[in-house]
């Protein structure tokens, strides 16, 4: 699957295309399908989110999982301060990254 | 310490204002990020993988308490109470948010600091020897030359746009604390044979992904003539660097291009118009700057010895406490690396408490080692007990200064957007397998630096034992290299074979301090031993 992702324009926050919107959770994310780029385009020409860009994942029974570490450590948050993450409380969070 | 007089404050409280517009501008809508990128980076703003980060300059790495207090208020107001120190003296904070950022730039202001030339293809801030002013064996104090050249360099209309970043590094003692021949321009004061003090000029030395040591490029400059010098050596790379190519445009691809020779003729030939300018400063605007950095007012009649009944006690003494040139004084190193933590990091409690030290017992000054940590150059002696016990308390006291777990690792994939694996990890798997601290001990001086990119920011290539992240196929994975230097000794680490996953790379430095152990003479450190037998033993117990 595609996924559209980029960095909140104000907060900087990671944010993951859900289909009408875009949510700090990878899990939120919908499959772009063909449209990733194009959608990137209108989102970044209005000015929604900064820098997007459309990455490879893979469908699985917790959502979307990235296909490259770079963005797996950028859904889940330094994997060296696991309390700074967008799962502080998730006790899987370092071998769903790994 | 310098203090700001009104044009350095009128510029810094200006550019807060023009900052503040250009994000509100970003904000509204009003600028793409096309247009933004290159003004917020001008105010050191990046974005990196999690948020935005901000890189404050800390100029030649020297603070007072009172910019150090601010540092925390910052971690704790505006980030997620902490700073990262960096390995060019800086402190970066890693969860800014673009709307406090000029905020955040106002209270910098407040305390004579910001984040201008933090970032971009202009000079940036100037770094220096961490002991500068303290030091045994300095010749001179090198910090009135470098805010000398920070005054010079700020905002310099000429070079804001270079054709790559440069950096400019100035010490004053034989004993090389700041790699200057890793800079594209490192300078050293030394004395001549008639007693007189002036400086030697190197040009053309870097790290990145073309490590190059730089050759001299004048053996002796009059001190007064720094400015209109080193403006020429600038004019020539401004002139000729190689804006084609991002990757060959630094100064160090034009002079090993052209020949160190070839250069220095034609910064000759420069300078000799330049000198004619006016632009070094007068002797008395000299000796106003230096004015700031006359020497604490020491006691007399000291105390010139420590009470070593406490163990642990004296274990940092003899690891962390370096000498003082002043009889009763020494200059303690903080180290920003205990076990488990991660290199360069300090929360904002840790980083008030440096601060309350400095302020009570260390006349007020700290510096910012480019190995990330903390430096307090001016403590009595008899005071040593107390600071090690209030650093003790805060995790602050690991007494590991140079040992193998006084990791250099830059942000790597945990942080950082042009990374290819990470680095912080890594650094605590292999500190943690030298947890052991009479081992570390045993094996001595080791200098292991991590760099997450070939862009070196670990300063991989100057490590004992060097190690860069790379991407094979999506999996993170570590090149081994050995014999590198950044001291006066400066060497580049060599590559010694194929790449190792991280727990793989963890095994290959133990062998290779294990092989070390066993091949050392008295005295020898790890990089002496390597530079006597060469690469096969160690390659030997590596790859067998
Ligand atoms: S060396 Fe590379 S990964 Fe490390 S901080 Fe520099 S750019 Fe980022």
């Amino acid at each position: 699957m595609k996924l559209v992702t980029g960095n909140d324009l104000e907060s900087g926050d990671v944010v993951w295309w859900t289909g009408d919107g875009w949510s700090r959770h990878v899990a939120d994310a919908v499959d772009a399908g063909h449209a990733g780029e194009s959608i990137a385009a209108t989102e970044e020409a209005a000015r929604r989110v900064n820098s997007p860009y459309v990455i490879d994942a893979t469908a699985t029974a917790d959502g979307p999982r990235p296909a490259h570490i770079k963005d797996r450590i950028r859904a889940a948050g330094p994997t060296v301060r696991p309390d700074l993450g967008v799962r502080p409380a998730d006790a899987n969070r370092g071998e769903w990254v790994i | 310490m310098y203090k700001y007089d009104e044009y350095d404050q009128a510029i810094v409280d200006a550019r807060v204002g023009e900052f503040r517009d250009q994000v509100n501008r970003r904000i509204s809508g009003e600028m793409s990020e096309d247009q933004f990128k290159p003004l917020r980076l001008m105010n050191g703003l990046y974005l990196q993988l999690h948020a935005y980060m901000l890189r404050v300059a800390v100029p030649y790495g020297t603070m007072d308490a009172r910019q150090m207090h601010m540092l925390a208020t910052i971690a704790r107001k505006y980030d997620k109470g902490y700073g990262h120190f960096t390995t060019r003296q800086n402190i970066q904070y890693n969860w800014i948010k673009l709307d406090q950022a000029p905020d955040i730039l106002a209270e910098l202001a407040t305390v004579e600091m910001h984040a201008i030339q933090t970032s971009g293809n202009c000079i940036r801030n100037i770094s220096s020897d961490q002991f500068a002013g303290a030091a045994a064996d300095e010749v001179e104090d090198p910090r009135p030359w470098a805010e000398l050249l920070r005054q010079w360099s700020t905002f310099h209309p000429e070079f804001s746009y270079l054709p790559r970043k440069f950096k400019i590094a100035v010490i004053g003692a034989e004993e090389d604390r700041a790699a200057v021949k890793l800079h594209d321009i490192g300078l050293q004061l030394y004395r001549n044979d008639a007693g007189e003090v002036g400086f030697r000029l190197f040009a053309g030395g870097g790290m990145g992904r073309t490590p190059m040591i730089a050759p001299v490029i004048r053996e002796w400059l009059p001190k007064g003539d720094l400015l209109s010098y080193v403006e020429s050596c600038l004019r020539v790379y401004n002139r000729y660097g190689r804006r084609d190519n991002m990757y060959k445009a630094r100064i160090k691809i034009l002079v090993h291009e052209i020949g160190a020779a070839e250069y220095a003729r034609q910064v000759e030939e420069e300078w000799a118009h330049v000198k004619t300018l006016g632009l070094d400063p007068p002797a008395s605007e000299f000796e106003r700057i230096a004015g700031y950095f006359a020497p604490p007012a020491y006691d007399a009649d000291l105390p010139d010895t420590v009470d070593r009944t406490d163990p642990d006690f004296t274990l940092w003494i003899d690891q962390n406490v370096s000498a003082h040139k002043q009889p009763g004084y020494a200059v303690v190193t903080i180290s920003l690396k205990p076990a488990e933590g991660i290199p360069g990091d300090a929360s904002a409690d840790q980083i008030d408490l440096m601060a309350d030290l400095a302020d009570k017992y260390g006349h007020d000054e700290l510096r910012v080692t480019h190995a990330q940590n903390i430096v307090l150059p001016h403590v009595r002696k008899r005071d040593l007990h107390t600071i090690w016990q209030a650093l003790e308390g805060a995790g602050l006291a690991t007494p590991n200064l140079d040992l193998i777990s006084d990791i250099i690792a830059c942000p790597g994939l945990d942080y950082c957007s042009l990374a290819n694996a990470r680095s912080i990890p890594l650094a605590q798997k292999i500190a943690g397998r030298f947890a052991d601290l009479d081992r570390q001990r045993d094996v001595g001086e080791l200098k292991l630096k991590i760099s997450g990119c070939i862009n070196a920011c670990g300063h991989h290539h100057a490590g004992h034992i060097g190690i860069l992240g790379v991407d094979r196929k999506g999996e993170e994975n570590y090149q081994l290299s050995f014999g590198g230097s950044a001291a006066e000794d400066t060497s580049l680490a060599k590559i010694i074979g194929p790449g190792f996953n991280e727990d793989g790379v963890v095994d290959a430095v133990e062998k290779a301090v294990e092989t070390y152990r066993g091949l050392r003479t008295e005295g020898e450190r790890f990089l002496d031993t390597y530079r006597r037998v060469g690469l096969a033993p160690f390659k030997e117990a590596i790859y067998g």
